[in-house]
């Protein structure tokens, strides 16, 4: 394999050479809007593994919920979704809604931003999760509210049957987000997604429910593709990297390769803007000042031609950055034994050298 | 709950004081005297002091109003300047066309506006929805007394379906309470319905926006599932409160579609008595009035604790 061709990697970081549970091959997103085209997700390719956790980061509005909800066909009826993403060799973009019923919260479940509003306030627990079960399987009603009562005990219900008749403003946050999982693990899925699934909650609470999925995975050997835009949590649960602007992958990798040596101007900047926890600078005197990426991202509907990053970049060292999109090109391989061995760093960017 | 209930019909009952003494002070300050009036151009001053001396309007206000809202509690609302009747039994003779034709008319409105307003819902911009919007919109725009008027030309003059008018009570004959009932029951139904369709596009509009509609299509519920309980459950809490509102305005007579219809409603009574300045006659129906209003928000109430966990008692 030339190092030239923007090319997935074929193994995975961690399970041997097992098959990937999702294969998402140039996934595109485009939606009508009252002021043009939204080109929402431009050509996403990734992997996940069984028992992976693949973090996609970026800031609000890269395409990072929107391309999760494609594979889930859970966009408005005016997105225009292309692309191939294989769920267990299926391809779920063109499966039609009843193919993708039996899909959803099945093979593939998620859990969403907000347990606030997430959760129907007018349905018991018991219910929202039962209901899940018996759209999937002939259970018997009863073996259905057991099975919930089941789920309940392992998200860290203390008292899963009596939760079950409870009402989801009955709840903490917390409480209510492990709802959220156990709705999300009653199908078993292969895959989970959790779109910002611990933002809204305060950071004890954060640390619990992360501490749950990864748990769970372990258990279960579910792939999770987890969607945040805090660099902590990635640091914190997630095998690789995906580091999404403009809604396109312009870095990806291993986490400790990009995070110790990040290519892309942007992922810098993204690292950068972190404000220190350790090190000196605690001691000194004057805090140091928070770093920021100046300017907006770009609108959906007004792309720039070249890199999606140019107009904030404040590296610009390759002319070609204006004009053209750069490729998503191999930076480093981690070696074993003077082989190329597990997934490849990537970037797509030309100015990986200028680091200013 | 009983507390909750309790609580509710004590703030009612308070509210039910106050529009009694509203309307009582309001019937006492309008010019026009009603003995006056009662007595036509049978006028002479000993007449005059001995009708006054009978309807108590000789004693002080306090005391005409304690007298009349202590026996309006038993049951007695006093009698009828005009027709020397019993002012209770002049509201329950009307009462059984006012429940009917109201009934009729929520019935009416409910079954257009609950489909319509979905159908428009999930579909926005679309066929159905531009067509329920002109519809409703002139629904709401028409005066009442108009389209009474072209329903009875169409269905009563040319296809000669219903009759044009009047009140068939249930007790003589069913078939005919039924068509005489069909043509008011249409026009207010009509003008409630386009009301609330609007309400319940909206309604439904943001329910389907709300969050746990999308968990519960990442469920992998079916279509109607989702519809059925995480949509239309949660869009029909709103409703309930319009569609109370809607009927309370309904039994507090629909004085202009009873006028079209010759419909011997409350509205019509209330319309009589304010003519005739009959005090006794119109504080009773004013009083029934905010009584049922009352009494239809507390089953509102009631009703949306029962439907939203969240306000339970």
């Amino acid at each position: 394999m030339s190092a030239q061709t923007p090319q997935p990697a074929p193994q995975p970081a961690r399970e041997g050479a097992r098959q990937p549970v999702l294969s998402v091959r140039d996934l595109r997103v485009r939606m009508g809007t009252p002021r043009g085209v939204a080109e929402i997700v431009n050509g996403l390719d990734y992997d996940v593994h069984p028992g992976e956790t693949v973090a996609v980061v970026g800031e609000s509005g890269s395409g990072k919920s929107v391309s999760v909800m494609a594979l889930m066909g859970l966009l408005p009826r005016t997105a225009t979704v292309t692309g191939t993403a294989e769920f267990e060799g299926r391809d779920l973009v063109g499966m039609s809604d009843a193919q993708l019923r039996t899909v959803r919260g099945n093979g593939i479940s998620m859990v969403f931003q907000d347990p606030m509003t997430s959760l129907n306030p007018v349905l018991t627990v018991g219910r929202q999760i039962t209901e899940g079960l018996l759209a999937h399987g002939d259970l018997p009603k009863r073996a259905a509210t057991e099975r919930a009562a089941e789920l309940l005990g392992e998200v860290g219900f203390p008292d899963p049957r009596g939760a079950l008749d409870r009402y989801p403003h009955q709840l903490s946050g917390g409480m209510r987000q492990r709802v959220m999982i156990a709705i999300a693990l009653a199908g078993r899925p292969r895959l989970l997604i959790a779109d910002e699934a611990t933002t809204a909650l305060d950071v004890t609470v954060q640390a619990q429910i992360l501490e749950l999925v990864a748990r769970l995975q372990a258990e279960h050997g579910t792939g999770v593709i987890w969607i945040t835009h805090d660099l902590g949590v990635v640091a914190g649960i997630a095998d690789r990297v995906l580091v999404m602007y403009g809604g396109r992958c312009v870095e990806d990798g291993v986490v400790d390769d990009v995070f110790d040596a990040p290519a892309h101007p942007y992922t810098r900047g993204l690292l950068g803007a972190l404000p220190a926890r350790l090190g000196p600078e605690l001691d000194a005197e004057e805090p140091p000042e928070l770093v920021t990426i100046p300017g907006t991202p770009p609108l959906p509907t007004d792309l720039p031609p070249g890199c999606v990053f140019w107009p904030r970049c404040p590296v610009r060292s390759d002319p070609r950055c204006e004009r053209e999109q750069p490729p998503l090109l191999e930076v480093s391989r981690p070696q074993v034994g003077g082989r190329p061995a597990g997934l490849p760093h990537r970037a797509a960017t030309w100015c990986s050298e200028g680091r200013p | 709950m009983s507390g909750y209930l309790l609580r509710r019909a004590g703030q009612s009952a308070v509210v039910l004081l106050g529009v009694a003494i509203a309307v009582f002070a309001l019937m006492h300050l309008v010019p026009g005297d009603p003995v006056r009036l009662a007595l036509g151009t049978r006028f002479d001053q000993a007449a005059y002091d001995a009708l006054r001396e009978r309807a108590g309007l000789d004693e002080p206000l306090p005391v005409q109003f304690l007298g009349w809202i202590g026996s309006a509690v038993t049951g007695d609302l006093g009698v009828s300047f005009r027709s020397g009747e019993p002012v209770t039994m002049l509201i329950v003779e009307r009462l059984p066309a006012t429940v009917s034709l109201a009934a009729a008319s929520i019935l009416v409105a409910l079954l257009i506006a609950v489909p319509l307003g979905t159908l428009s819902a999930l579909r926005p911009r679309s066929f159905v929805d531009s067509a329920g919007t002109v519809v409703s919109q002139v629904g709401i725009s028409v005066p009442e007394f108009w389209m009474g008027i072209l329903l009875i030309l169409l269905f009563a003059g040319v296809l000669d379906w219903f009759p044009p008018g009047g009140y068939v009570p249930l007790s003589e004959d069913p078939v005919g309470w039924l068509r005489s009932l069909v043509l008011p029951a249409l026009t207010t139904g009509l003008v409630s319905g386009s009301v609330l369709t609007r309400f319940t596009r909206s309604s439904v509009l943001e329910a389907l926006g709300a969050d746990h509609v999308r968990t519960a299509r990442a469920k992998g519920l079916p279509a109607r599932a989702v519809l059925r309980w995480h949509v239309l459950r949660n869009a029909l809490l709103p409703l309930v409160t319009v569609t109370g509102v809607q009927l309370a305005y309904l039994l507090s007579g629909v004085v202009v579609v009873e006028i079209v219809f010759a419909w011997p409603g409350l509205g019509l009574l209330a319309l009589q008595a304010v003519q005739d300045r009959d005090y006794p006659v119109l504080q009773g129906a004013v009083l029934l009035f905010a009584f049922v209003f009352l009494l239809l928000n507390l089953v509102v109430d009631l009703l949306y604790s029962r439907l939203d966990p969240r306000i339970s008692a």
